[in-house]
């Protein structure tokens, strides 16, 4: 049951980044201020993508409520964390984003820090 | 620093706060609660009108607005490593405003966070094509 529930959330977590991603990327350049918070909650609204990644970021949420409920938080957060290491293969695969040496090392220490903050 | 890089930072920096002060807040509220809510749902619906726990919630609806603004700005696999960061402030915060126990592991886990991050962040924050520009 727990796999299952760590496979539902990290499959979530990475879909719901992907699209978004990929989608704030096609909207262009946003800003935090008032009105281009506005802009935003908009093109949320017109992008069903961005919906589908709402609705992935919320199954991602409700999956980890669920394992924390039968593990402990110290199994969940690292078992979380595998979606870094996945998606920073797809955002080359999927994205086309040119990850260097430098980028992978980073990701992979964070990774080993995450792993152990949670251990 | 180039202004595009300098947005990319501060609206970072705003996400980290913004996540960190919405967890703090929820936990604190949580923490608050007369009774444990279990696996009952109405009791977290009631848990919401708990200052606290409404004010830790509007705070991460905005850390999520936020970090959809950073992906608009900079490459998923950048911005995942970077906001990692958030992770050791919440041990900090852990620490000095909710006196939990960090162990040394974690604080271990913690320094490695910020070593990658500090590597990913030396790299190029976007490595494709950017849509159109904010009017």
């Amino acid at each position: 049951m727990r796999w299952l529930l760590v496979a539902i959330m990290v499959a979530a977590t990475v879909l719901s980044d992907l699209l978004q991603s990929h989608e704030m990327k096609r909207a262009g350049e946003q800003s935090v201020g008032a009105r281009g918070l506005a802009r935003l909650l908009r093109s949320i609204v017109e992008r069903r993508f961005l919906m589908l990644a709402i609705g992935c970021m919320a199954v991602s949420f409700f999956s980890f409520m669920a394992l924390v409920r039968v593990e402990p938080l110290s199994f969940a957060v690292p078992a979380s964390a595998a979606s870094f290491v996945l998606e920073t293969v797809l955002a080359k695969v999927v994205l086309k984003e040119r990850i260097g040496i430098r980028r992978a090392a980073g990701a992979l220490i964070v990774f080993a820090g995450v792993v152990l903050v949670g251990g | 620093m180039k202004a595009g890089l300098l947005k990319t930072y501060l609206i970072l920096a705003l996400f980290i706060a913004q996540k960190a002060a919405g967890n703090l807040s929820l936990a604190w509220g949580m923490k608050r609660l007369p009774s444990d809510p279990g696996a009952n749902p109405l009791l977290y619906v009631r848990a919401m009108f708990d200052p606290f726990v409404a004010a830790g919630i509007a705070a991460l609806i905005l850390a999520l607005l936020t970090r959809m603004v950073l992906l608009s700005l900079a490459d998923l696999s950048f911005v995942l490593p970077v906001t990692a960061i958030g992770y050791a402030v919440a041990a900090f915060l852990g620490k000095i405003v909710l006196h939990e126990t960090v162990t040394s592991r974690r604080w271990a886990g913690t320094f490695l966070i910020c070593m990658g991050a500090a590597l990913v962040g030396s790299t190029s924050r976007t490595t494709t094509e950017i849509g159109a520009k904010s009017p």
